[in-house]
């Protein structure tokens, strides 16, 4: 079966749930699709589900019940080591092994996918390159490494493989401002570049105006509302505007596409 | 007749019991490190079988030791040769701080670490061998070298039930009441286990992850 690759959503969740063996339900009803090359940004408070949603796209978790796509084919019915291999995952605690030096960390996908020697190592300047890091840093070990320096690791190991989707779990939000605002930048950069889906999530209104296509707001679990970042400003969901009231003025100048 | 001189003119007795005590904690201890790693690996990815593997380790610890030689000794096959009686008891006791330390290294290792090799697409295997292990080797280690400086201690014991070791001089020394004869046993053992003691923390120190 050819998995539909030239349409329809690269991501889709149908009537997606997930509940705890406690019973305790963390996510209910999610319809949702990401289309090829968006930046889609998940947006809510913690306990919304945004994690929740994420991780059920690279079955870290299985849905209760309802269907995840990726590619047009059901992520129950794919193998998981594959799909995982075929997904970039960045995540805030960045999570590098520390007993593995940069080139090995970044390199390590391709290694268990048995490329050359030579070839990971090209591919590991290029992605140096690529992140803004010195040629040098590919022998450090992640201790010697600032926060800012270990998550451009964290994104150059996430883009190893080449991967066509990119989910990423609050990336920047342990990093100083100055470091967040330029990787934000650098971000929209190469995501301009790059041309990836991308799923992001975080709690952060000025980023996810300033780096989504689209904002999907979240909130105990449950969807709210699907906007580009300049409807969302002007948004009349009693949410959205209780967003946007509690991060104050100067959003207009902060939304991404909608400004430009 | 100084203790040095006793050694000296019994150098060969003493290194043939120097070597029987080695090869008592050897084996055991190996045994233990082949039965033990494995078990604080299972303990540690299935939470539900912790409880009764530590528990039955943490008992098998309280039995006093002259008590489960005696235990031991009517077992067929085992009783037939005291250095495999010695052996299974010895490997028993250095079970419990190799698994717990097994067990608290994989357990230790970072969630954010094997988080992100799951997501990334690593086989369990994979995340074992590459990630776990090697980020609880030093836990693992210091586990080791708990059992082996107990186990040297304990191996002395081991005379009792006539598996030889460096015991034989003690219980001989302890029955005529001569001294001499009790530190020819007890300092080999001392000086072993030191030994064991630092040439393992070396190693624990300098596999210790960043």
């Amino acid at each position: 079966m050819e998995p539909n690759l030239a349409k329809g959503p690269v991501i889709e969740f149908c009537n997606v749930a997930y509940t705890l063996p406690n019973g305790q339900q963390l996510l209910s009803r999610l319809n949702l699709q990401v289309q090829r090359g968006e930046t889609l940004v998940l947006l809510g408070r913690s306990g919304s589900g945004k994690t929740t949603t994420l991780k059920l796209v690279n079955r870290l978790l299985n849905p209760t019940s309802g269907v995840v796509r990726v590619n047009g084919a059901p992520t129950a019915e794919s193998d998981v080591i594959r799909l995982r291999r075929s997904i970039g995952y960045v995540i805030q605690d960045v999570g590098l092994f520390p007993h593995f030096t940069v080139e090995r960390n970044i390199g390590l996908v391709p290694r268990i996918e048995g490329w050359p020697t030579e070839r990971i190592h090209r591919r590991v300047e290029e992605l140096l390159q690529m992140v803004g890091l010195e040629k040098q840093m590919a022998s450090r070990y992640p201790h010697q490494l600032s926060g800012g320096q270990r998550q451009r690791v964290g994104v150059a190991r996430a883009l190893a493989a080449d991967p066509a989707i990119l989910l990423m779990d609050e990336p920047f939000g342990a990093l100083d401002a100055l470091t967040r605002d330029q990787l934000q930048r650098e971000f929209l950069s190469l995501q301009q570049r790059l041309g990836k889906t991308v799923v992001f999530v975080t709690h952060d209104l000025r980023e996810a105006l300033r780096l989504g296509s689209r904002i999907a707001l979240m909130d105990a679990g449950r969807l709210v509302t699907v906007l580009p970042p300049g409807d969302f400003l002007r948004s009349s969901d009693p949410l959205a505007a209780a967003y946007v009231q509690a991060f104050g003025d100067g959003l207009d100048s902060a939304a991404n596409r909608g400004a430009s | 007749m100084n203790l040095f001189h006793f050694l000296l003119q019994n150098h060969e007795q003493v290194l043939e019991l120097t070597l029987e005590h080695l090869w008592l904690v050897g084996i055991s201890t190996l045994l233990a490190v082949l039965i033990g790693i494995p078990l604080g690996i299972l303990s540690a990815h299935w939470p539900v079988l912790n409880k009764p593997v530590l528990g039955t380790a943490n008992i098998i610890q309280t039995i006093p030791s002259l008590a489960l030689f005696g235990f031991l000794l009517p077992v067929p096959w085992l009783g037939d040769r005291a250095d495999r009686l010695a052996i299974l008891a010895l490997t028993l006791y250095a079970l419990l701080p190799v698994i717990r330390n097994t067990y608290t290294g994989i357990r230790g290792v970072d969630p954010a670490v094997v988080e992100a090799g799951r997501g990334m697409g690593l086989t369990s295997r994979q995340l074992l061998f590459q990630v776990e292990l090697p980020l609880a080797l030093s836990v693992i280690l210091s586990g080791v070298r708990v059992a082996v400086v107990v186990s040297v201690g304990l191996a002395t014991i081991a005379a009792a039930i006539g598996a030889g070791g460096l015991g034989e001089f003690i219980f001989r020394g302890l029955a005529m009441v001569n001294n001499q004869l009790i530190l020819a046993g007890a300092i080999p053992a001392a000086v072993m286990a030191l030994t064991a003691d630092f040439g393992l923390g070396w190693l624990e120190k300098r596999l210790r992850p960043r």
